[in-house]
């Protein structure tokens, strides 16, 4: 699993991609997800994406997966796991100083983001771990959230094209240029949105 | 300055200062700092803190208050810290992730500094094996930069990490530590930013004993424009014999001496005085090295040594204490 691990990171690139890839995916299944219901797709979704990076990372199920962070680098395998590495105690050759026969986690995490096209993203401040999330899925919790931004900022504009075009609102949906509103315009309708827009929008869900 | 006393009232800080602490308005006004750490004693009398802290107090802005440094268990930062306010003494209150979680820190630091202490450092922590109690559970529930962040957050965002009011904050001037003769060496500058991203206005590092290696991590630091966004304070400390030099490059995390270092102890006939005037040389060529705002002396359980070695190498110039 440790080879494994060290693979994984000198590929961080890759898995970078395949990462992305991933996302995409669960983000484009929200509907699915929606539909069954999250709590009953979480438990077969943690299964797999357990064994999928225990396999690759060694991965300990935080439940708030910082691999992307992290040059794909599980920081929970640090012995003090660390979310803002490394230490002040690393070993020549870069070895852990709690474990003095692996690598040290947070070396491999910033060689492994140097190679990465959004490596830059490891010198963000990263909260400290929620101990309450362990075990849960970590895939879903980023993709659904994803999902509900995504739809936030859709019927945001949405909500203004129906204002602005109230009889064409539905013959033409979401296919309708996406013009920049100017900002007081954007604030009138997201906190007080007139009724017949509103109408309009759960119209066009059902 | 008439300064209100921080260890018995609440009040703003000086104007353009995050806190009260000497060690700010020094290394604000350009001067060169000079801090030591005290070495805390196994003991519950208040007077051996104080005799160690005696020798120190007459050459340095502040005194550190280690936290169970190596993972050996002594008395604790902020018991020491309190009793160096309550003299009139200027602490830094040192604190490590691995013996606490979030609720005890967050909590330890309105205390520490309704006591009277506006100096902080965070750190990350030794692991438990190095120490006195290797059985002991590590918790490691912040690590050094979500610790700074958070502090930083309670001082100027006046809330805990839950979002909850504090209605009179923290004044607290807020450290780190860096460590920049260890691996993975490239990465140690963008690390240093880091923590400055997440809150810290001066860093303490640990031993220096090889200078041509600082010298290279102080480039790349000045390359990235660090030094203008933070103080530097490296660390020195004399070595007692080359035996001792060995025995804690081996056994203390984190320290880094090269070989040319430990052959000069070797072949030195009082190996004492020859650990001090290599930390006095240190310090001198420490000192001409550009983006570097000041010196922490870190004498293991040799307090009054401290005070000659600051005296000898003339860093104290024409201060009058």
């Amino acid at each position: 699993m440790y080879r494994l691990r060290l693979f994984a990171i000198r590929h961080s690139r890759a898995f970078e991609w395949i990462y992305r890839r991933v996302e995409q995916t669960l983000v484009a299944m929200d509907p699915l997800f929606a539909r069954i219901g999250y709590e009953r797709v979480e438990r077969p979704v943690a299964l797999v994406e357990k064994a999928v990076k225990t396999v690759l990372f060694d991965c300990k199920m935080c439940g708030q997966c910082v691999l992307s962070s992290t040059g794909m680098s599980c920081p929970m395998n640090c012995p003090k796991q660390l979310r803002n590495g490394p230490c002040g105690g690393v070993r020549p050759g870069a070895y852990c100083e709690v474990k003095p026969e692996m690598k040290c986690v947070w070396a491999l995490a910033w060689d492994g983001a140097s190679r990465m096209k959004n490596g830059s993203q490891i010198t963000e401040v990263l909260p400290p771990v929620e101990r309450n999330l362990e075990g849960s899925s970590s895939w879903l919790r980023v993709s659904r959230e994803k999902a509900v931004h995504l739809r936030e900022a859709r019927e945001a504009r949405r909500t203004t094209i129906a204002m602005a075009f109230s009889g064409a609102r539905k013959v033409e949906p979401s296919t309708a240029p996406l013009v920049e509103e100017p900002e007081a315009a954007h604030r009138d309708v997201t906190i007080d949105p007139p009724a017949g827009a509103k109408a309009d929008v759960k119209g066009d869900k059902t | 300055m008439t300064q209100p006393d921080p260890a018995t009232t609440y009040a703003p800080p000086p104007e353009g200062h995050v806190s009260h602490s000497r060690l700010e308005r020094v290394l604000r006004s350009g001067r060169f700092a000079i801090t030591a750490e005290l070495n805390p004693p196994d003991s519950a009398d208040p007077a051996d803190v104080y005799e160690a802290a005696q020798p120190l107090s007459e050459v340095v802005d502040a005194i550190n208050a280690t936290d169970a440094s190596g993972a050996n268990c002594h008395m604790s930062s902020i018991g020491i810290s309190a009793l160096l306010t309550r003299a009139g003494y200027s602490p830094v209150y040192q604190i490590s992730c691995r013996d606490r979680n979030r609720i005890a820190i967050q909590g330890d630091v309105l205390g520490a500094a309704a006591m009277g202490v506006s100096n902080v450092l965070c750190l990350t922590g030794d692991g438990v094996g190095v120490g006195d109690q290797p059985g002991a559970k590590p918790v490691f529930d912040f690590d050094s930069i979500s610790l700074l962040r958070t502090i930083r957050t309670m001082r100027d965002e006046k809330v805990f990490l839950s979002g909850r009011k504090i209605t009179n904050p923290p004044q607290l001037f807020l450290g780190a530590a860096e460590n920049p003769c260890i691996e993975p060496h490239d990465w140690r500058p963008d690390r240093l930013a880091k923590k400055i991203k997440a809150g810290a206005e001066f860093i303490q590092t640990n031993y220096i004993y090889d200078i041509p290696l600082f010298e290279k991590f102080m480039a790349r630091v000045r390359d990235l424009g660090l030094d203008k966004q933070v103080y530097i304070l490296p660390g020195v400390g004399p070595l007692a014999s080359a035996r001792a030099a060995r025995w804690m490059r081996s056994n203390v995390p984190g320290i880094h001496i090269p070989d040319d270092v430990i052959k000069r102890m070797e072949g030195a006939e009082k190996p004492g005085a020859e650990g001090k005037k290599i930390c006095i040389e240190l310090i001198q060529q420490i000192r001409e090295i550009a983006g570097v705002s000041g010196v922490h002396v870190m004498a293991y359980r040799k307090e009054h040594q401290v005070s000659e070695i600051i005296h000898e190498s003339g860093i104290l110039g024409t201060r009058i204490k």
